[in-house]
């Protein structure tokens, strides 16, 4: 079979992001505008501050990729965009972005669901890993445990009924001073802390073994700094950090080991933001070892947002037939296994037909400097009232139209 | 020289393919605010009908603003990608001069209204002069946001008479009914909205006068800051900028 190359376009939430894939697992390109500082002195993202970035970069990002990877736009095979789930607005620079070039180019579209990109992102690296396996996807804006029963086919065993991860971490953050975002400077103070000063009750979920719930752990930690207060004793931060850290890994680590008990997989990943983690990523990997399960991971660039899992999961709706129309939409709310594509799941290709050549990038060079080629930071993602990605996206853009 | 126009600022979503000063074809739908999902569907349509291919084009342009900011910036992503592969330049016509083209050879104050919430509009004051065989556009006041009162105490104090157009006339027609002095006339469906086919013409201009820009610079002009930013300049005491 002829190689597959996917240019892939990421806007769903703070990261302005293009990635040239080759067959799925070789990523030629992989260019990440951070827009953390941005949004950091509002202390979470900004829906519109972050749809406002992703125009101004988009141009720049997408043609460093193409460079990078020493590609023009007749080169690709197709082009692939995240299409949901995140902040609709930022979702739709990116979508407006890919359909103009998939048109212009005359090349084929395929929306991809931003989690089954995050599960991707294992492929990557792990150039052996093959479903099924079963994945931990925990992020920002999501908190799952999902059987990969095939490329593309997943089974969601266990869901957050109340908070993702990271916006735990993001919340927590905020109440003891550390700011945004929360996920890698929980991280880091944590390691300066002790993990046993502060015991945080486990939520339990009453009609699931599996079910995650964390808005009852953060509560605890706000409850614990107010009585503090109340006393007039000053708290570590330190150690709520590591305290709170450890609890939410116990949760995760816990739910993950019942899940894989369940099933019977030999094989255990982890995706998503908060799978940057260092002390979520050494208990799994204890746990894994113990129990005889190969565990995976995606290297810490990699489990945030980024354009090469978009590339990597692109790659394999693809080689299954699955295009997406010029009419494609941001669904900010999409679900993991609830449609390919722009939900015209048709095995054929959808879009009509352009029939241009593409004259390649005649487009002067754009200014390299905000674009970095590695990974950027960590970036647990928003928090109440600023950004709620997936599950309440829509509320976020309330003050602007 | 083929121009590609585009709108997606406001209520309206449309498309245009301007060739050797022939529009070719227009496209233009005011159905519910779905244009991320008709925008291009539009475009792909209308080069299809008249055998257009857009890697041709000598320029796009579209209405950089102001207007709906998810609205602009699906018109923005969409010319920017389309001159990102075609390596063609952008041209940004402000929406409210787009509007205005609308009654060209219009000698009164053509007055282009676009609803901005909260009493206010986006608005300019334009009109038509003789150049030649042709006329051209000249600005009075430039689009800006303004209250709807302040803009007809302001109107109150021209001469000539007035045209208004835009989709904020339904809105605010009943305020300008009973403020207004001076003599006015609305004007009909079919020159009273955004039309990419105005746009193009006017873009076509820019490029002649060198205004044109890369894809890469090309960017929205929302005339307003974002409400975060609004929210913490008053905080801090600072002028929110814009309005």
């Amino acid at each position: 079979m002829d190689d597959v190359t996917i240019l892939a376009i990421e806007t769903s939430c703070d990261e302005t992001a293009a990635s040239v894939v080759r067959n799925g697992r070789e990523v030629l390109s992989n260019v990440i505008y951070s827009q953390i500082p941005l949004h950091t002195i509002y202390g979470g993202v900004v829906p519109e501050i972050a749809s406002r970035a992703h125009i101004e970069k988009i141009d720049q990002v997408i043609s460093k990729a193409m460079d990078d990877a020493g590609l023009s736009f007749e080169d690709l095979t197709a082009v692939a965009v995240t299409y949901g789930p995140g902040l609709v607005g930022a979702l739709l620079v990116g979508v407006a972005e890919a359909k103009a070039i998939a048109y212009a180019a005359g090349k084929p579209l395929v929306g991809v669901n931003h989690i089954e990109g995050h599960i991707s992102a294992n492929y990557i690296e792990n150039k052996d890993l093959e479903p099924p396996f079963l994945c931990l996807v925990v992020s920002g804006g999501h908190t799952h445990l999902v059987m990969v029963n095939d490329y593309g086919e997943y089974q969601v065993l266990a869901r957050t009924r109340d908070d993702a991860a990271g916006e735990a971490f993001d919340k927590v953050a905020r109440a003891i001073g550390l700011g945004y975002p929360g996920g890698p400077k929980i991280d880091k103070a944590a390691a300066e802390g002790n993990p046993e000063a502060v015991h945080f009750p486990r939520a339990k979920v009453g009609d699931s073994e599996l079910d995650f719930s964390f808005s009852g752990i953060k509560s605890s930690v706000l409850n614990h700094l107010n009585a503090a207060k109340m006393k007039g004793e000053t708290v570590n931060a330190s150690d709520i950090a590591a305290s709170f850290q450890a609890t939410v890994v116990d949760v995760l680590v816990s739910r993950a080991v019942e899940a894989m008990e369940i099933t019977g997989t030999d094989k255990f990943a982890i995706a998503g933001g908060v799978a940057s983690n260092s002390a979520l990523r050494n208990a799994l990997k204890r746990q894994c070892e113990n129990k005889n399960v190969r565990f995976f991971m995606p290297s810490p660039g990699l489990c945030t947002d980024n354009a090469a899992m978009i590339g990597a999961a692109g790659y394999y709706e693809y080689i299954k037939g699955y295009r997406s129309g010029l009419d494609l939409n941001a669904v900010p709310g999409l679900t993991l296994g609830s449609g390919h594509g722009s939900g015209t799941a048709a095995p054929a290709p959808a879009s009509p037909a352009p029939a241009v050549a593409a004259p390649g990038t005649a487009a002067p060079a754009p200014d390299p400097a905000p674009a970095a080629t590695a990974p950027a930071p960590a970036t647990a993602v928003p928090a109440g009232e600023t950004a709620d990605i997936g599950r309440s996206a829509s509320k976020a853009s309330s003050g602007d139209n | 020289m083929l121009t590609i126009g585009i709108d997606s600022s406001g209520l309206v979503a449309g498309a245009a393919i301007i060739k050797d000063g022939v529009l070719l074809a227009e496209y233009t739908t005011q159905y519910k605010k779905t244009h991320s999902q008709t925008l291009l569907p539009m475009l792909a349509e209308i080069c299809r009908m008249t055998d257009t291919d857009i890697a041709e084009a000598d320029c796009f342009a579209v209405t950089e603003g102001p207007g709906s900011f998810t609205g602009l910036r699906i018109g923005s992503a969409t010319v920017k990608g389309l001159a990102l592969v075609t390596g063609k330049p952008v041209a940004g016509v402000p929406t409210v001069d787009a509007i205005a083209a609308d009654l060209w050879g219009c000698t009164g104050l053509v007055v282009p209204l676009m609803d901005a919430r909260r009493d206010q509009v986006y608005t300019g004051i334009y009109t038509f002069e003789s150049a030649g065989e042709g006329m051209s556009m000249r600005t009075i006041m430039s689009q800006r946001p303004m209250d709807i009162t302040d803009l007809v105490e302001r109107l109150n104090s021209e001469t000539g008479v007035i045209y208004f157009l835009g989709d904020g006339v339904p809105r605010y027609l009943d305020r300008i009914r009973s403020l207004l002095d001076r003599p006015y006339h609305v004007a009909p469906a079919g020159m009273n909205r955004q039309r990419a086919s105005c746009v193009a013409v006017l873009g076509e201009q820019y490029l002649r006068e060198g205004r044109a820009v890369s894809g890469f610079e090309h960017k929205p002009v929302y005339l307003r800051p974002s409400q975060a930013e609004r929210e913490r300049n008053e905080k801090l005491g600072h002028p929110s900028g814009g309005i």
